[in-house]
């Protein structure tokens, strides 16, 4: 049964130090608002789990709440480099970093395989490349009814899972559309659920193709607005794309960003705030 | 951008560059769209000679149709033109490893002479010198789409002798050496690079420079490239873009750019 409960109280009861968490959501409802919780309340040796690290593992991993980071694909689309992941695996800045990296159809894959209750996922995948000798999880399986090798990994199994989604109602349901991602399989896979939402209705009307997580299959809901912004919801906003192109130079040296970091997001108390300090000029 | 090899030509390098991939997609190909580049070509290619192409972006998006060039393969413009928008795990296991799609079109940050591609690190792995964003869609795109078409700019930086690191595979050593892997795909036919086009010898499966593009000289490629590159002796020369192409081109690059710099307003 979900708890319809703000976020902080959300990611203080759900949310714990050391922790596996995957906060997901494909360039689609990524669930910044509850990154920055997680980072104002200061969790730490987290194993962060996400196909795409995004500018909210970026920030996450640039304030220090990280130990591990599984992941398969880590830039700013279409923009460049997450710097503040790049500091952190070149550099071991601000914290050593230890990566487990995947590809997106292997990740994807060991989500389902985690929500299907399976220890792990098989497919076709990593033939000919150098990733296998990296990454000791991605290993060969033989199909024994055709003899093929295949590539199995373990699958993915969260402490946590948190996502951004247009509509819960006021038991918890939750109605998400438009890319979907991996978020559904996250949900499922994960011990807990944290789902932050545009809005609390009275009843969601599904659509079709739409997505429903039912209210026991979630632990929170938090009514957080615009929360997955720079990213979006559909029928909602779009796609911050002038604020990922500005990302580039706030996270480009640690000074500016620890600065941007601490104005806005340390010293403002909620999303709310942090978006309206936006407004404010830029200081990268 | 100043253009070395052709200052006064009415395109730049970049312009011919994606006119020549665009050109290379046919009507009716079911099309797997990497981000950047590639995502620009598919939709000239779409909006130009091939009207039915089928763009299948990694985010779900099937047979997507923007106006506005994404900046991320996820954009609310791809959800709102596609087909059918299926999940992340479905748009890899059904689609891609289920053999649907008929062209790859991938990008790169390192390419070497048998079409394999570095997009992970500079450096050693361990204690890399440069952390690139990683593997994301591209190995199994790589293996799974039925050929692939590669675009990047060449320089001695990105066509190199051996990359630090083979995220996707190519040919691997050359020769036969991916077909005794017996992957589904054929593995990369063209490369589109600002200097030309290249295809892999049927035997070697060397990439070896088949078009110059206009005022591109063999030397000048051989220059920009980190092995000694092998021209065709047939090797011609690429049509320039049309005023058509280009008046696509730009138009489509103009909308995006307003669009990606407009500040996006509170939500509700």
């Amino acid at each position: 049964m979900a708890d319809i409960t703000s976020l902080s109280s959300a990611i203080a009861s759900l949310v714990h130090d050391g922790d596996k968490v995957a906060m997901e959501g494909f360039t689609h409802l990524i669930p910044h608002a509850a990154g920055h919780e997680i980072i104002r309340q200061g969790k730490k040796d987290l194993t962060l789990i996400r196909m795409t690290p995004d500018l909210i593992y970026d920030q996450l991993i640039g304030m220090g709440c990280a130990k591990k980071l599984i992941f398969s694909w880590g830039g700013n689309p279409g923009v460049g480099s997450l710097h503040r992941f790049r500091d952190a695996v070149e550099n071991a800045w601000p914290l050593p970093l230890e990566i487990e990296e995947h590809s997106h159809a292997d990740m994807a894959c060991a989500y389902d395989a985690g929500a299907a209750g399976l220890p792990l996922a098989i497919l076709r995948a990593h033939r000919g490349t150098d990733l296998p000798k990296y990454n000791p999880t991605i290993r060969e399986i033989l199909c024994p009814f055709t003899g093929e090798t295949l590539v199995a990994v373990p699958s993915l199994r969260p402490d946590v899972a948190v996502i951004h989604a247009q509509q819960a109602d006021k038991r918890g349901n939750v109605l998400i559309w438009g890319i979907s991602g991996v978020q559904k399989e996250a949900v499922l896979s994960a011990k807990r659920a944290i789902v932050t939402v545009e809005e609390i209705v009275e009843t969601v009307a599904p659509r079709a193709n739409s997505i429903i997580l039912p209210h026991w299959t979630v632990s929170a809901v938090c009514l957080v607005p615009g929360g997955a912004f720079p990213s979006y919801a559909l029928g909602y906003s779009t796609r911050g794309n002038d604020f990922y192109k500005k990302w580039d130079a706030i996270a480009r040296e640690r000074d500016g960003f620890t600065a941007w970091m601490k104005r806005h997001v340390l010293e403002t108390r909620d999303f709310a705030e942090h978006r309206a300090s936006l407004a404010e000029p830029i200081h990268a | 951008m100043p253009d070395i090899v052709m200052p006064d030509a009415p395109y730049d390098s970049e312009e011919m560059m994606t006119v020549a991939a665009a050109r290379a997609l046919k009507n009716g190909d079911v099309c797997f769209v990497g981000i950047g580049l590639p995502s620009t070509a598919a939709n000239l290619a779409r909006l130009t000679e091939a009207p039915d192409v089928v763009l299948i972006y990694e985010s779900g998006c099937i047979g997507a149709k923007p106006d506005i060039l994404p900046l991320s393969i996820g954009d609310s413009e791809l959800v709102e033109t596609a087909d059918v928008v299926v999940s992340v795990p479905e748009i890899f296991r059904y689609w891609l490893q289920g053999g649907k799609i008929d062209v790859g079109f991938l990008g790169a940050a390192q390419l070497d002479r048998f079409g394999n591609i570095n997009t992970t690190v500079v450096g050693d792995y361990g204690a890399p010198k440069v952390r690139l964003p990683g593997a994301g869609g591209a190995p199994e795109i790589a293996t799974n789409s039925g050929e692939v078409f590669i675009t990047l700019r060449q320089t001695t930086r990105t066509f190199v002798e051996k990359p630090d690191f083979i995220t996707s595979a190519g040919y691997l050593t050359g020769g036969d050496a991916r077909a005794k892997l017996n992957l589904p795909g054929r593995g990369p036919t063209r490369v589109f690079s600002d200097l030309g086009i290249l295809e892999p010898d049927p035997v070697t499966k060397e990439l070896t420079m088949v078009s110059l593009h206009p005022g591109v000289t063999a030397d000048q490629a051989r220059a920009a490239t980190g092995w000694a590159l092998k021209i065709r002796p047939d090797c011609g020369t690429t049509p320039a873009p049309t005023a058509f192409e280009l008046d696509i081109l730009r138009d489509m690059k103009a909308r995006a750019a307003r669009a990606h710099s407009r500040s996006n307003a509170l939500s509700a």
